[in-house]
């Protein structure tokens, strides 16, 4: 029994963060260099935190947990995001 | 890469039950009115969240069934699980008039627009039927006569979500065609499918892979991860075959 | 929200409790035994696993499979308090002391990293895990650990919330100063005692 879901799953916790629309960024894991679409990683919505993975290399793009009313972000798993603006 | 878009904060809103409708024996849409709702693309889902007199909060995402429209309300359609915390509540206890606290829309990237073109592929099982629903919806009320091909799986007859209304949109409509399978029981006179979706079946349903399809896939994990695995050895192309897993347990 | 709304009917699926001394605050007793997970389910097979002692030791110890079965074992009968709120009481685990993993070896290390399977982290310092406080456990209510729970051996902490339990661990590393693990450098507890309802970095 397998808890993957998809980078959608991960659409509400990084829209309270972000100001644009995440999961159709590019984002380049920082373990394997892979490209992928965020709405195409892998998201565990553990209890404690939401925690997105490469669907390649399994390495931690990005790990998001609200504690007292603070976002605790890390995307040190991100070695760059790139997202196209709208014209 | 898909164009981004800039979102308004998110932020919950107090809406209204205005109407219930029972789908199947464990299925229920639940329309909504919601003052602050500045509309949604289909295939987006909301957040729904429930809070106990002392506190205690739970929160589960639900897809949106209901095709854009003008008017401040929406639908979602929810599966009760027996063991679930919240769709038990949502299914037996919410009655019109009731309020609920939701978030929303959520989520840009399981999102189908008729400018996005297809030939379109819709896949779902259970209760991941309902944000291909709001495609077709969608796809319906706009007009659109993009080829669309819908599988899908359910355990038998009487838990066939949308039945009446999937049977209707693909009978007047000629460039939309629906094939079930029913993987535990079938009615005696039934000419459909009647097992898992298996690579056989897919290739006889699904787009030829020249004709470049995109793909939407939705519902239990298990599922999703078969069909997505089998659509990609078919020869269909990972960037055009979009999925949502609903979890294990399909959503809660 | 401030005057926050309430959903007219819901209670959740928790369970009223009468073993009020045994619930830490803020907790509700749970029948089920929830699965969460952070990443993908390990599946190492017993003939590559092992376990070692490393860090701030003068010799670092490693035991295969085998060697690890034979150490002296016990059963541990523990509650156990997951900081997402739900309690477990009486779980039945069998499995090594950390006290007999850690006999012999001289250290000036204060802290303790537990490192595993995946890559989670975890750290607590030496006297949490020691004096009969902790064990690395294989086996839950008679049968081996399955995967999911962090089978085939995980760490076994009752006195701290659950996440310091950490699953599939492979090894304790030694350290003089304190590390932070997965939880502890994504806003939560760096203890994390439920009694003193140690949840969030700033309790």
């Amino acid at each position: 029994m397998e808890h993957r879901l998809d980078g959608n799953a991960a659409a509400g916790a990084l829209q309270e963060i972000f100001p644009f629309e995440m999961t159709t960024a590019d984002a380049t894991c920082a373990g394997c260099g892979q490209i992928n679409v965020v709405g195409a990683l892998v998201v565990y919505k553990h209890g404690m935190g939401t925690i997105v993975r490469c669907p390649s290399c399994d390495t931690a793009l990005i790990r998001v947990a609200k504690t007292r009313g603070r976002y605790w972000l890390d995307v040190r798993g991100v070695r760059v995001l790139q997202i196209a603006v709208e014209s | 890469m898909e164009r981004t878009t800039l979102l308004g904060r998110l932020t919950w809103q107090l809406g209204e039950v205005v109407a219930t409708q029972v789908e199947t024996a464990r299925t229920k849409s639940l329309t909504i009115a919601l003052p602050q709702w500045t509309g949604h693309r289909p295939g987006q889902h909301v957040d729904v969240r429930l809070t106990a007199e002392d506190g205690y909060q739970a929160e589960r995402s639900y897809s949106i069934a209901s095709a854009p429209g003008d008017q401040k309300q929406l639908t979602i359609t929810v599966e009760r699980l027996d063991d679930g915390e919240v769709s038990p509540y949502l299914v037996d206890e919410l009655r019109v008039g009731d309020q609920m606290e939701l978030r929303g829309p959520i989520g840009g990237y399981f999102v189908w627009e008729p400018s996005f073109g297809g030939p379109l592929f819709l896949v779902g099982g259970g209760s991941g039927i309902v944000p291909l629903m709001a495609m077709l919806r969608h796809r319906q009320a706009s007009g659109s006569t993009i080829p669309t091909r819908l599988l899908y799986s359910s355990r038998s007859y009487e838990e066939i979500i949308y039945r009446e209304e999937l049977d209707h949109l693909s009978r007047s409509d000629a460039t939309l065609e629906v094939s079930h399978t029913l993987t535990r029981v079938q009615p005696p006179d039934w000419i459909g499918y009647r097992r898992r979706i298996d690579q056989a079946l897919l290739g006889e349903v699904a787009w030829p892979p020249e004709q470049h399809p995109l793909t939407y896939v939705c519902g239990p994990t298990q599922l999703v991860e078969s069909v997505a695995a089998k659509l990609v050895a078919l020869g269909y192309e990972t960037a055009r075959v979009k999925t949502e897993r609903f979890g294990p347990t399909g959503g809660a | 929200m401030s005057n926050r709304f309430i959903s007219r009917g819901f209670h959740g699926r928790r369970q009223e409790s009468t073993l009020a001394g045994r619930i830490p605050p803020g907790q509700y007793l749970e029948r089920g035994f929830p699965v969460l997970s952070a990443g993908p389910t390990p599946h190492t097979p017993l003939e590559r696993w092992d376990f070692t002692l490393e860090g701030e030791v003068d010799q670092p110890k490693r035991w295969t499979w085998e060697a690890f079965r034979a150490l002296p074992h016990e059963p541990v009968t523990a509650d156990i308090h997951c900081v997402t709120k739900w309690s477990k009481l009486d779980t039945h685990w069998e499995g090594v002391s950390v006290d007999t993993l850690l006999a012999g070896i001289e250290s000036v290390a204060e802290y303790v990293v537990a490192f595993c399977d995946g890559g989670y982290t975890t750290n607590l310092p030496l006297e949490a895990v020691t004096g009969g406080k902790a064990w690395v456990v294989y086996a839950y209510d008679g049968q081996p650990i399955a995967p999911e729970h962090g089978g085939p051996a995980r760490l076994l902490v009752p006195q701290r919330y659950f996440w310091k339990s950490a699953k599939w661990v492979r090894g304790l590393r030694l350290v003089e100063e304190d590390e932070p693990g997965f939880w502890e450098t994504l806003g939560y507890h760096n203890d994390g005692d439920p009694w003193k309802e140690q949840r969030y970095w700033g309790d």
